[in-house]
């Protein structure tokens, strides 16, 4: 609502004329979008460090592409040009360290347009998209490319990972179990941004101690995967243990990156759980019984449907109804 | 420590510092005293004098009008100027009386003011207690201005177990329920025990947020030695000062939609409520002034005050060295539920609880953007709605559904606004949407 100002007489002075609150939290869309920016600066950090500077090329050549389309979208259909609040920027990031070391920019570029255009802006741009663009992206590129999008690159520092495959498929297609410490570290195959547990717990810490992303998601996930990757892993020993699950591949990615943001994640607290639950539900299955190694990108896509549903049946209680 | 409060609620700064070592200080009668005629809820009281009548301080010039009104005294000597429409610190035009305050002729002695016969608090009967509460004018000072004779006469059959002191004053800057119960503890125990016994109930509770500690101290050491009352220290979180999110606090129990505190055993009464019958029964004075405080970085010297009711903003502001250059924004009440002023010749009312003043920096609002679905106004609220969902109801008028769906709960504290990082007037739109549906109920009733 806009702001009257009147001509206050006695002292000569204008007022202005708001209705209250007239105090706001430091809380702005931009400062969120630019915090979520930083902390995924670990990440990119650790692609540098295992897969080599010219990956800064690859990510830079994601977020240029996502930003880019964006502006020129709106510009195009006369709509404010939005860019500066960081969502577009997020994007590609995300984007960009969710391929794989030495992808393709061209392709890389593609995944980019596609998430933005198609991903956000056909839906109305920020706040009304209902998948997570930078998976949209992915799943595209998962579909258009499915080779260069598997084909995977020897980190730097490389100790037991001695096949050129994910952690993930090694488990699955040759049963080598990746160590614990190189999956803690990053030193193992893998996306970009995935592969270091410590840069993404640094960042993803970042946004939940800020209070930036919702802490239910992430713990909810975590549960998930304990209860559900734990109960397979009782019945068949031969299935990976759950902290397998939480520490190679997306998972830990996903749960603090992809599955926290806002716009395709529930907004009740009942809602967040039930999110958080499923997506570890479809994660643990698919890696266990589907033909892929991975499946975070599925997982939070499939559940991404579902939010409008979950909002929905999850509204809270008023105060004092539950009594009634 | 695991403080007791609500789930829900926000953290703004707090900005106490500003005033809360400032001692109550008395200012002198101003040039004109605006009289407003409804200073309650319910309805306005009748007006008992004529223009230019002489009225003395402590004189009833209008009475109260009906159950739910109560009785207007001069807070001065002087003659009534003329009765009419006046602008009015809840942001509406309302009658007031205008009085001319009069200072006595050289050599003569102003005229006694008008006090009630004290009452001797041992003897005192409950009856006694309301009667007293209504004579004197007494009002409810924690916001809503309702008549506290009322309160303190629930109807039949409903058993109140505990009467509970709002010592929480969890509106940003206010401070002057901090110095009260720093300065004047015995008068709020004291007041505390008459609601008590008013009420016929064994069992007293004073919650204070835990950010004033002295405070804390200062009505631990009072209350030390009193029967069935306990002081309660409270997690710092707005809104906590809400009746509702009071009794939540104290025992869980969650008032429902629609119904009053005293539905589930409980009456909140004010600080500044219970100072003020104190004195009304001990020392026989009607509701003649306010007690404030004003602040805010707009302000040149924040203090805390007593003043005539009635008393011109502006005045009020002079006598604490004005506005500073960069003023920009003038509230009555505190900045989250409080009214910005746009005419600083409307006066103090008996309710009043401060005056704060913004600086341009900080009250220029933030542009709009689009609702990220963050859910941050849904864990904000205290009430449970949805206030996203209920926004975009009123936005477009589906009147039915924001009702099915609690609009009418929302108690317009603010704080889904005030977290809203995509600063949508969140809060804004819900009280557009409530009022159009109550518009909605009442022509339901009368069809």
């Amino acid at each position: 609502m806009s702001t009257v100002t009147v001509t206050e007489a006695p002292s000569g002075r204008d007022l202005l004329i708001t209705s209250s609150p007239h105090m706001h939290s430091r809380w702005t869309t931009k400062q969120i979008m630019w915090f979520v920016v930083l902390s995924l600066l670990p990440c990119v950090i650790s692609a540098v460090v295992y897969f080599g500077f010219t990956q800064l090329l690859l990510i830079a050549t994601a977020v240029v592409f996502a930003a880019g389309t964006e502006a020129l979208i709106q510009y195009l259909m006369k709509k404010p040009v939005t860019v500066s609040d960081g969502s577009a920027v997020i994007t590609g990031l995300l984007l960009g360290l969710i391929l794989p070391p030495n992808f393709s920019l061209v392709f890389t570029a593609l995944g980019s347009v596609f998430a933005i255009a198609l991903g956000k802006m056909v839906f109305g741009g920020l706040g009304y998209n209902i998948f997570n663009p930078a998976l949209a992206g992915r799943a595209f590129l998962q579909a258009a490319f499915p080779v260069a999008i598997t084909t995977w690159t020897i980190p730097n520092f490389a100790v037991d990972s001695v096949s050129k495959a994910t952690p993930l498929a090694a488990f699955k297609f040759d049963h080598v179990l990746t160590g614990f410490e190189s999956l803690f570290v990053g030193n193992v195959g893998g996306s970009l941004g995935e592969t270091s547990a410590i840069a993404v717990l640094l960042g993803g810490g970042f946004l939940l101690v800020t209070g930036v992303a919702n802490w239910r998601i992430p713990l909810s996930m975590l549960v998930g995967v304990l209860v559900f990757g734990g109960a397979i892993w009782l019945i068949d020993p031969a299935a990976p243990n759950p902290l397998f699950h939480i520490f190679a591949g997306s998972f830990l990615f996903g749960a603090m990156f992809m599955a926290t943001d806002y716009v395709t994640s529930p907004v009740t607290g009942l809602g967040m759980w039930i999110y958080g639950l499923a997506i570890s539900l479809i994660i643990v299955v698919i890696r266990v019984y589907g033909g892929l190694p991975e499946g975070v990108m599925y997982s939070i896509l499939f559940m991404n449907a579902f939010v409008p549903l979950i909002n929905r049946y999850t509204r809270p209680a008023i105060f004092g109804e539950a009594g009634k | 420590m695991n403080l007791k409060t609500f789930p829900g609620g926000v953290h703004p700064r707090e900005e106490k510092e500003l005033s809360e070592h400032c001692a109550f200080e008395i200012m002198p009668d101003p040039g004109v005293i605006i009289l407003p005629l409804s200073q309650h809820l319910g309805k306005q009281a009748k007006p008992l004098v004529e223009k230019r009548a002489a009225v003395v301080k402590g004189q009833v010039v209008a009475e109260a009008d009906g159950f739910i009104s109560a009785p207007v005294h001069s807070p001065v000597n002087g003659t009534v100027k003329s009765i009419g429409r006046e602008s009015n610190s809840s942001g509406f035009v309302k009658e007031a009386l205008v009085i001319t305050p009069t200072a006595p002729a050289e050599g003569e002695e102003a005229p006694a003011p008008i006090l009630l016969p004290p009452l001797d608090v041992d003897s005192i009967t409950p009856d006694q207690i309301r009667q007293r509460v209504k004579d004197a004018g007494i009002v409810g000072q924690g916001g809503a201005a309702f008549p506290t004779f009322v309160k303190l006469s629930p109807p039949e059959g409903k058993h109140i177990e505990v009467v509970i002191l709002n010592g929480c004053e969890c509106e940003p800057y206010l401070t002057r329920d901090d110095r009260f119960m720093i300065e004047r503890p015995e008068a709020i125990v004291g007041g505390l025990k008459l609601i008590m016994k008013a009420l016929g109930v064994a069992s007293g509770v004073i919650g204070i947020e835990n950010n004033k500690p002295a405070a804390l101290e200062s009505m631990q050491k009072a209350s030390a030695g009193e029967n069935g009352i306990i002081v309660c220290p409270l997690k710092t979180k707005y809104p906590q000062g809400a009746e509702k999110m009071l009794i939540k606090a104290w025992n869980g129990r969650e008032v429902p939609p629609g119904k009053l505190p005293l539905d589930v055993g409980a009456v909140i009464q004010n600080i500044g409520t219970a100072v003020a019958i104190w004195d009304a029964v001990t020392k026989g004075e009607p509701s003649i002034t306010a007690a404030l405080t004003v602040t805010g970085r707009g302000i040149r010297n924040p203090k805390n005050l007593i003043v005539p009711v009635g008393t011109p903003l502006k005045d009020v502001i002079d006598f604490c060295g004005g506005l500073t250059d960069d003023a920009a924004k003038v509230i009555v009440g505190g900045p989250m539920m409080g009214v910005a002023q746009h005419d600083l010749s409307a006066p103090v009312m008996k309710a009043t609880s401060g005056i704060v003043v913004l600086t341009m920096a900080e009250a220029k609002g933030e542009q709009e953007t689009s609702c990220l679905r963050c859910g941050k106004c849904i864990d904000a609220c205290p009430l449970h709605l949805l206030p996203t969902r209920l926004a975009r109801l009123a936005q477009v008028n589906k009147l039915e559904e924001a009702e099915t769906e609690g609009i009418t709960v929302c108690m317009e504290c603010g704080s889904c606004a005030f977290t809203c990082p995509a600063h949508i007037p969140l809060v804004q739109w819900l009280r557009l949407g409530k009022q159009r549906v109550i518009q909605m109920q009442r022509k339901r009733a009368t069809a």
